[in-house]
């Protein structure tokens, strides 16, 4: 019983990653792409699965996981995320540089990628910080607190971003994930509040 | 004499017949006189590639780009004027040379040119024009499909004399 249950939960979750690349992967607009534009896309697409990954990592949820190793696991999804970031950048510039650099200055026709690019440099900006944290001398509960908004700006930036394009997504498989980012996140971030309070308060 | 109470009925009412006259004035063409120019969009002129040539259509078309051409101030239709025409399509990006065609206006300002199926890039599936002769100020245009389903998109000029 708990090994099904085990089963299913990491299954669950591996579905919520899996299945919109599976479902972008039949996309009729990647007969249209070379495979610079299509990696591209598909790079931004695992940057969104991982943002599902990250919170539930913390969060204690994930069966068979004990909270140091998903702290471990954690930090390797997040460099990996700054990885993802940077390809999905990169290709897109390769593909069409006035319209990344459009975007990177804020001065694109389209408003998904100033949510993008504003969750771009949070997530950014997070991996420099969780880096160099130590060096900062950033106390834990500082950390927490610039963790989580940081978390919140990428959050909401990613989801709108990928929300208002119209690309190689499936839609239906797009909103469910993005749902499940921000509830995973929403939840976390309770969680976290009231742990947090209870060893202050101990 | 009776003086009509002022309720919620008669407040809807008046304000229901305000936006509808508001509504009114924004179908009225716009008039002739004082005709403003055509601003450039943002992004207008991203992958431009001046001096593409008048072509018959771009590729094997099945999409076709309509519009105008007029001139600001008295809206009077601007003929022989050429109209360059670029977008990510079902044959190439918007880099791409073959990407890129002209055409022109004919006696009554308006244009067409026949391309291949616009498809949606960068997010989103939208289309290039440029006027851009030195006759009248550079304009770029950067018109959005409503949706990619859609054979035709169309982009309207007001050119202002350089």
């Amino acid at each position: 019983m708990k090994l099904a249950r085990v089963a299913l939960i990491w299954s669950a979750l591996a579905a919520g990653v899996v299945v919109p690349i599976i479902a972008a992967a039949t996309s009729p607009l990647l007969a249209w792409r070379d495979p610079v534009y299509i990696a591209a896309g598909f790079a931004g697409i695992v940057a969104l699965g991982l943002l599902l990954v990250q919170p539930l990592l913390m969060s204690g949820y994930l069966p068979e996981l004990s909270t140091h190793r998903g702290r471990y696991i954690h930090r390797w999804i997040g460099t990996l995320l700054v990885v993802a970031v940077v390809t999905h950048v990169g290709a897109l510039w390769s593909t069409s540089p006035p319209d990344v650099i459009d975007a990177l200055i804020f001065a694109s026709p389209t408003p998904f990628s100033d949510w993008g690019v504003i969750a771009m440099w949070a997530i950014f900006a997070t991996a420099l910080l969780a880096a160099f944290r130590r060096q900062l001398r950033l106390r834990p509960q500082r950390w927490r607190i610039v963790h989580t908004v940081l978390a919140v700006v990428i959050v909401v930036g990613s989801v709108v971003h990928a929300i208002l394009i119209e690309g190689t997504m499936e839609t239906m498989s797009k909103v469910a994930l993005c749902a499940l980012v921000i509830a995973a996140t929403l939840k976390v971030i309770a969680d976290l509040r009231v742990r947090a309070k209870r060893s202050t308060s101990r | 004499m009776t003086i009509a109470p002022l309720n919620r009925r008669s407040l809807l009412a008046a304000g229901g017949s305000l936006v509808a006259v508001g509504a009114s004035t924004l179908l009225v063409p716009a008039r002739a006189e004082g005709l403003v120019p055509t601003r450039s969009m943002p992004g207008g002129s991203n992958n431009y590639r001046p001096g593409a040539p008048i072509v018959e259509r771009i590729g094997g078309g099945g999409f076709w780009m309509t519009g105008t051409v007029r001139r600001a101030g008295d809206g009077s239709p601007l003929a022989g004027q050429r109209i360059q025409i670029w977008a990510h399509t079902t044959e190439g990006y918007e880099p791409d040379p073959k990407s890129h065609g002209a055409t022109l206006t004919d006696s009554n300002g308006a244009f067409r040119l026949e391309m291949p199926q616009i498809i949606p890039a960068f997010g989103q599936a939208h289309g290039h024009l440029a006027y851009d002769s030195g006759e009248f100020q550079t304009v770029f245009l950067r018109p959005v499909m409503s949706s990619a389903k859609n054979t035709s998109l169309e982009a309207h000029f007001v050119l202002q004399p350089v």
